[in-house]
């Protein structure tokens, strides 16, 4: 009981990191219907920026930690968004209205050249970094196992779940956010009613490079350690969420989010190690063998 | 297992080559196609009118197996068998009964010569005669005259068509018309016993309009085939129909020869509305239809 | 209107032109100020940084620079950009040339890194020539416009199928004699053997991607299949390398066939997803089912092919047949080098006259149809399922065909070898050439493989190319850049573009 507990919380904290990549994978889907292979990388970018930043505060001797949190968080998330936008507009924008694999095609590409940009930039070792957020409580004890809740799990799931709200109102009340669902619904009329298509595809590329970053941001702290190949692996295990819950679906990627992240957990915990990865690859194909349009998704039909 | 369906004997009462009975098809709440009977003939046109949205293409992708019906049964009694098309897979009423289609908006395979096209179209028989491969790959002589024989049909319909100047340029190239033509020459190439042509005079002009009901009149008397036509231009309708069916919610209001419609007060209504008592004069009624 | 026209002076305002290349460097320093300005370094298990801000810097003022010039160009004034990058990338190139990196001169290089400056160099000539042409035909931006662009570039793919003709056999001549030139030392040898192997992989690919038109991202997954078939063969039943290649080349579509049957009725970028996925799953499965494939140490001392049935090795007594014994030779390591060059050249070959074969039959035609429309197709009778699944087997055959040549080749195979990676690299190459182009796969291969192969510096930039050469290729012509497709049977004899005017 209590080590199932102590996986449920683990799996609570994984998933929720998941679920903020997916975002991006599902606003990016639902308004131009592309799978962008490449944000997984963007998501390690924010990783790599996050890592650097606490260097630097640390150099120059910011210690107090809400404070540096708060810096690291602010441009991590400016420069990833940064890079957000210049893969849209470099790699997408060009190939709107092109055959229905080339973005695809142009994303893997994109995907390998950040992170080889990554590796030749900053070596390929991994990047330890000391614990910054420490500490935590045992919450339940018995049978001889401790559950342990981290003080760090409690500010990933409490970061993820305010931006979580901010980000439904973002979608449901701002104008952004009602361009964007009109966009979703068809481009060329929301052009003709004066949307600015180009614009708000752009600003949905970096509301979802944005999240990446706060994901990279926890991910760095949360397990220490970051290298460059880190985007592909977060970057299908987020897009298996994204299609679990539903693409197109924001509520569909939190809980495919969470749900990756309790599956992966739990297989950890009570199968095996070696075979984690192996369970997302399976959720993945089996979501898009039996039942593409996901948890919370439409499905389509076919238009003759 | 579709096989099994066409040994059922000819009845001696030579039904219509297509029977379609009771055809219902719902999408979630929405009604398409309400109830639909009607027949098709052998070297007939049977035209399929209404207003849009009135089901016309939903019963096309019946027919042709892209939706499955709800209800009904679209029975096809044909010299080589009797199939019943609502139980088949999609790409064997083609294959085997032998119903071939157009679309409403072009589907060419634009990148594949004009030839190409008319030979894709011919695929089954030529699998048969390249044993599935086999015999293509180590070059057996059968294979390469059934191939020729492919060639020789295209070309007959490529001169039908006029067509035969640019037969090896991507298909993806010809101006509209010329698309149009060619699709209607590649289900012909399918050899068909029923031609479903859905508005193969969208877009065209008046010339082109003409030219295309000879075309279709041509067909009829030397294939001796039933063609099924979805039509808004009532030029082409009226001109070369032997029998229309109407639509209207879809459900069918009217259904009879050109001269009973133009003058069905129930077709009238569906296209003028209420108050309008007049006769219909085909040039009202094509202005009526906005396309899209 | 008309009467306007011939007097509009062209009014010109910087401003706009300024203000564009500004934001273009802050864009710059934004995306460079992390991750270039500062380098982390692992100094005894704790991480430090150094910083770099001179190529931050160096960084926006060429994209400032550069981007002045395109935005001057296409503002119809490009004897600016015209002078200025001529003379940089001139400049450079003679520093470069000229110069060591280590002396003074040295410091007037803009980065450390030789290719990066090179790179320069070439954007350089690139916007120097753009602002030729635009200065040549009198008209703002010659090649911007994308149907210009593409009508140039389809003359080109047109002429390059033409040269194919006697393109091809000249390449393969210079193949089969390479081995027995006096320059051909083994270094070349195992190059050629290796751009070879990527040949064959790429026109297997092609099937799946360029002719049936499905994405296939696991591709190495059936090169996988094949090679541990044949190390697993040859581990427990001591089979040889003859009778496992066919049946490598079996299983490999057998796994094709398997794979493929649930996936294939989903759209194109699922697919490629799920390929991917199945792609990854296999490995994992090599990676730790350690005591059937030893998982990641591999399998060892795989058994060499031998020249049908004579093996290459010294004859230690008369009463040893081996390769050279038989044939009167002395022994030389060379032998066996020079065999495995010319088996992959060989099922290179095969492969490709497959290909061309197949096109040229019904089934090869209803990919193709598949690929441009397959509602169309349906509706023509042709079996999707089953045609994409043929198309999906036979790719996977010759990649079980390549990967057990793999096998043969190594002596060793572990799950290392066959990551995404690996399927991005033979997918970027049926990508660059022209999808569904055979030449286009063989210049791509020998670009992209063999010349990194050849200066060990462009190793580390070599992946950072296919990545950007990818984005390019499908912006600039997503076809890929040798597509010129010709009709796989004529009505007319050709003359001309197509049939008579």
């Amino acid at each position: 009981m209590e080590y199932f507990v102590q996986q449920l919380i683990n799996g609570l904290t994984l998933g929720a990191i998941y679920g903020l990549i997916a975002i991006g994978y599902t606003m990016v889907y639902g308004i131009i219907g592309m799978i962008n292979f490449a944000h997984g990388d963007i998501y390690m970018i924010g990783a790599f920026l996050s890592i650097i930043c606490f260097l630097i505060l640390g150099a120059i001797g910011v210690t107090f930690i809400p404070l540096a949190l708060m810096i690291v968080l602010i441009i991590s998330v400016v420069l990833t968004a940064a890079y957000g936008w210049t893969v849209e507009r470099v790699a997408y924008r060009p190939l709107r209205g092109s055959f229905r694999l080339a973005p695809l095609i142009s994303a893997i590409g994109m995907s390998i050249f950040l992170q080889n940009y990554v590796q030749l930039a900053q070596g390929a070792r991994n990047k330890p970094l000391q614990p910054i957020i420490s500490g935590g409580m045992t919450v339940m004890e018995g049978n001889g196992f401790a559950v342990y809740l981290s003080y760090l799990q409690i500010v990933i799931v409490i970061i993820t779940i305010v931006l979580m709200a901010g980000f439904t109102l973002l979608i449901t009340r701002t104008s952004l956010g009602r361009a964007q669902r009109a966009c979703e619904q068809d481009q060329r009329m929301a052009a003709l009613l004066g949307v600015n298509v180009d614009r708000t595809i752009s600003l949905t590329f970096v509301a979802g490079a944005a999240l990446a970053a706060v994901a990279g941001l926890m991910v760095t702290l949360y397990y220490g350690v970051v290298d460059f190949f880190i985007g592909f692996l977060a970057g299908i295990k987020a897009f298996t969420a994204a299609v679990l819950g539903g693409i197109g679906s924001l509520p569909g990627a939190m809980l495919g989010g969470v749900l990756i992240g309790l599956i992966e957990a739990f297989w950890s915990a009570y199968f095996s190690v070696e075979y984690k990865d192996l369970a997302a690859y399976a959720v993945l194909v089996l979501v898009l063998i039996f039942r593409p349009s996901g948890l919370l998704g439409r499905p389509e039909i076919e238009k003759v | 297992m579709s096989d099994a369906i066409a040994t059922a004997p000819v009845p001696s009462g030579a039904p219509p080559l297509l029977m379609v009975e009771h055809l219902t098809m719902r999408f979630g709440g929405l009604l398409a196609v309400d109830d639909l009977s009607f027949s098709a003939a052998d070297a007939e046109i049977t035209s399929i009118i209404g207003p849009n949205g009135a089901g016309k293409t939903t019963v096309f992708n019946c027919l042709t197996g892209f939706y499955k019906p709800t209800i009904g049964r679209l029975a096809l009694t044909a010299p080589h068998g009797r199939f019943l098309l609502e139980q088949m897979e999609g790409f064997r009423i083609p294959q085997k009964a032998r119903v071939a289609r157009t679309f409403q908006n072009i589907r060419l395979f634009p990148a594949m010569s004009v030839l190409e096209n008319l030979i894709v179209a011919q695929h089954n028989k030529l699998m048969r005669a390249s044993a599935f491969t086999l015999a293509g790959l180590v070059g057996l002589p059968r294979y390469g005259r059934a191939e020729r024989q492919a060639i020789e049909l295209a070309r007959y319909w490529l001169d039908k068509t006029e067509l035969t100047v640019q037969a090896d340029a991507p298909a993806g190239s010809l101006p509209y018309g010329s698309q149009r033509r060619l699709e209607i020459a590649r289900a012909m190439c399918n050899e068909p016993v029923l031609l479903c042509l859905d508005e193969p005079a969208a877009g065209l002009n008046a010339r082109e309009s003409a030219e295309l009901n000879a075309l279709l009149l041509s067909i009829k008397r030397e294939q001796q085939i039933a063609i099924l036509l979805i039509e808004h231009d009532m030029g082409v309708v009226m001109g070369i129909s032997d029998h229309i069916v109407v639509l209207d919610y879809g459900r069918k209001i009217s259904d009879g020869t050109p001269e009973e419609i133009r003058s069905d007060p129930a077709v009238i209504k569906a296209y003028l509305g209420e108050e309008e008592e007049a006769e219909l004069p085909p040039e009202v009624a094509q202005d009526l239809e906005v396309r899209t | 209107m008309v009467a306007d026209a011939p007097v509009a002076t062209k009014r010109f305002d910087l401003l706009p032109v300024f203000k564009e290349a500004v934001l273009a460097a802050l864009l710059t320093l934004a995306l460079t100020i992390g991750l270039i300005g500062f380098r982390t370094l692992d100094v005894g298990g704790s991480l430090s940084f150094t910083t770099r801000f001179g190529d931050v810097a160096m960084a926006c003022a060429v994209v400032l620079l550069g981007r002045l010039g395109l935005a001057l160009t296409r503002s119809g004034r490009p004897e600016p950009t015209l002078v200025g990058s001529l003379a940089a990338a001139l400049g450079l190139a003679f520093l470069l040339l000229t110069a060591d990196p280590e002396s003074a001169a040295g410091g007037w290089l803009p980065f450390d890194s030789a290719i990066v400056n090179w790179i320069l160099v070439f954007i350089a000539l690139g916007l120097a020539v753009q602002a030729g042409l635009v200065l040549r035909s009198q008209q703002p931006a010659v090649l911007a416009s994308r149907t210009q662009r593409d009508a140039l570039m389809d003359r080109v793919g047109a002429q390059v199928q033409q040269v194919a003709l006697w393109l091809g056999p000249a390449l393969l001549l210079a193949a089969v004699a390479m081995p027995m030139m006096p320059f051909a030392d083994r270094r070349l040898i195992d190059i050629g053997t290796l751009v070879l192997t990527y040949i064959m992989l790429g026109w297997g690919l092609n099937i799946v991607v360029g002719l049936a038109g499905l994405l296939d991202l696991g591709y190495v997954a059936f090169f996988a299949v094949g090679a541990y078939s044949y190390a697993l063969l040859a581990q427990y039943y001591d089979a040889s390398f003859w009778v496992c290649l066919p049946f490598a080349g079996l299983m490999a579509a057998s796994f094709g066939l398997l794979l493929g049957f649930p996936v294939l009725r989903l759209r194109g970028d699922y697919l490629a997803i799920v390929t991917l996925g199945f792609g990854e799953i296999i490995r994992i499965v090599l990676l730790n089912w350690w005591w059937f494939t030893g998982g990641p140490n591999g399998i060892g001392s795989i058994p060499r092919p031998s020249f049908f049935g004579l093996p290459f090795e010294r004859a230690r007594s008369e009463a040893d047949v081996t390769f050279h014994s038989v044939f009167g030779l002395d022994f030389s390591s060379g032998h066996r080098v020079m065999f495995l060059y010319y088996l992959i050249l060989a099922l290179a070959l095969i492969t490709n006259f497959f290909t061309l074969r197949i096109r040229k039959l019904p089934i090869g035609r209803a990919w193709e149809a598949l690929r441009e429309d397959e509602t169309a197709s349906r509706a023509l009778g042709i079996n999707p399922t089953n045609t994409k699944l043929t198309a999906f087997a036979i790719g996977a055959m010759f990649g079980g065909f390549g990967g057990s040549f793999f096998a043969a080749r190594q002596g060793f195979v572990s799950p290392e070898s066959f990551t995404f990676i690996e399927s991005a690299v033979i997918l970027a190459i049926v990508v660059l050439g022209g999808m569904g182009s055979q030449v286009g796969v063989v210049l791509a291969a020998v670009l992209l493989i063999g010349v990194p192969e050849f200066f060990r510096e462009l190793e580390a930039f070599r992946m950072l190319a296919f990545g950007a050469g990818m984005v390019a290729i499908m912006i600039w012509r997503p076809r890929g850049l040798l597509a010129h497709r010709e009709p796989t049977v004529r009505l007319h004899r050709r003359r001309g573009m197509w049939g008579p005017p």
